[in-house]
């Protein structure tokens, strides 16, 4: 083994196995372990443990107020859907209200313009009709008065009282055809 | 590989030699040695970590703290995990056993540093505490129904005593494993380390060949450093965990 060449070459061979250091090594082993322990068991350990505990609580706690504030935003949510859906169904009534009444005023209005349109056509025809008529009567005089001149420009006698007769029957023929 | 009469003279032991700190060839059980200044530095490292890296007690941790947490939690989990969660109440004296066999590791790694776990009487005072410890609370909490430890009743009823006797030499030769594992893992690596070295102050222009070689060895030293600190406690929760209950 290496060990015992080393221990021909070196003189000492395995520093391990040297029992004089033993009780050295022990000594000083038992001090440091003693001493670390102390240090963990009184200082480190207590605040670390401490420490986690209160993050833990911390983390819990906030976790609990997320789920609490999480709830009151749906609850606001829901709030204001309904208000949004109550606004909407009012806006429609609205609408819905105004459009009937204007309904209304216009069906007032149509039937007042139609009487009068009515009204209107009717006095248009009664003119028309009187203009008619005393057109219809000028044509006659023209006519009495333009057979007598044509007569008269032909030297002939006009007997006033026949050519008036023919003249109106044939007004009254031509009215007839 | 060291025999004198080569162009290499590498002693790959020396590292390990206890020497007075103050001159002098004695060591004495109380003198101040480089165990004592390493073992001081561990005590500062631990302080360091612990003490003064959780000193804000800050809700929101600073990187120091986070250090001190985890170390913390990860010790404290492997307790509750190995052992159970009635061995916290031991949770102290492992976190002590961890963080003593941790830095006493890695400050081991320091060049021209001393390890202190790579000494078997180190290793096997805490293995032995451990083991005594463990089964004189065995004792103290069952009583003689400790001993069921070894009687595996799940066992076939004429392989219990072989199986009982073969319990029994696993159990006795647990410290002896426990400290020489350590011991060992620690010695072999800065051994070796220290041979690579030597060949790269005696093999001339190929120098950066055994510099390469340490350099890769190093990262591995670390790994293990960790790991053998990692194995000493956790083979101590087990064995807690056998004492707190014994039965299979």
């Amino acid at each position: 083994m290496d060990t015992d060449a080393n221990a021909a070459a070196n003189g000492p061979g395995m520093p391990q196995l040297d029992f004089a250091t033993f009780p050295n090594q022990i000594f000083w082993l038992v001090v440091t372990v003693v001493i670390i322990y102390l240090i963990l068991s009184r200082v480190a350990l207590p605040r670390i443990g401490a420490v986690l505990a209160e993050r833990r609580g911390t983390i819990t706690n906030d976790i609990a107020r997320a789920e609490e504030l999480k709830l009151k935003a749906e609850a606001a949510a829901a709030a204001h859907d309904k208000a949004l859906a109550d606004a909407r169904a009012e806006a429609s009534k609205i609408v819905e209200k105004a459009k009937a009444e204007m309904q209304a005023e216009l069906d007032v209005a149509l039937q007042k313009a139609d009487a009068e349109i009515a009204a209107r056509t009717a006095e248009s025809e009664a003119r028309i009709a009187e203009i008619r008529a005393s057109a219809a009567e000028a044509v006659e005089v023209v006519a009495k008065d333009t057979v007598h001149e044509l007569l008269g420009a032909l030297g002939q006698k006009s007997d006033g009282r026949s050519v008036n007769a023919a003249v109106s029957a044939r007004i009254k023929q031509g009215d007839a055809a | 590989m060291a025999d004198g009469t080569s162009g290499f003279n590498i002693k790959p032991m020396d590292q390990f030699t206890v020497k007075p700190l103050f001159g002098g060839d004695v060591v004495h059980w109380y003198t101040p040695t480089n165990v004592t200044l390493w073992m001081a530095l561990t005590v500062l490292a631990v302080t360091a970590l612990m003490v003064w890296g959780s000193r804000g007690r800050a809700l929101v941790p600073t990187r120091g703290q986070s250090l001190a947490e985890m170390t913390y939690g990860f010790i404290y989990k492997m307790v509750e995990d190995v052992a159970g969660r009635d061995a916290v109440r031991f949770f102290p004296y492992i976190m002590t056993i961890f963080v003593f066999v941790f830095f006493a590791n890695v400050l081991g790694l320091i060049p021209f540093a001393f390890t202190t776990t790579s000494h078997i009487a180190v290793t096997a005072v805490l293995a032995l505490a451990v083991f005594l410890t463990v089964t004189a609370l065995g004792f103290i909490l069952h009583g003689a129904s400790f001993l069921k430890l070894f009687w595996v009743s799940s066992a076939p009823l004429p392989l219990r005593p072989v199986l009982a006797l073969i319990e029994v030499i696993s159990y006795f030769v647990r410290p002896v494993s426990h400290s020489i594992r350590l011991a060992g893992a620690m010695m072999a690596g800065h051994a070796v380390a220290k041979v690579f070295a030597g060949f790269a102050a005696g093999v001339g222009a190929a120098f950066f060949v055994p510099i390469l070689a340490v350099t890769a060895l190093y990262a591995l030293e670390l790994l293990v450093a960790v790991i053998q600190a990692y194995v000493f406690t956790i083979l101590t929760c087990v064995y807690l965990k056998d004492a707190l209950h014994p039965a299979h």
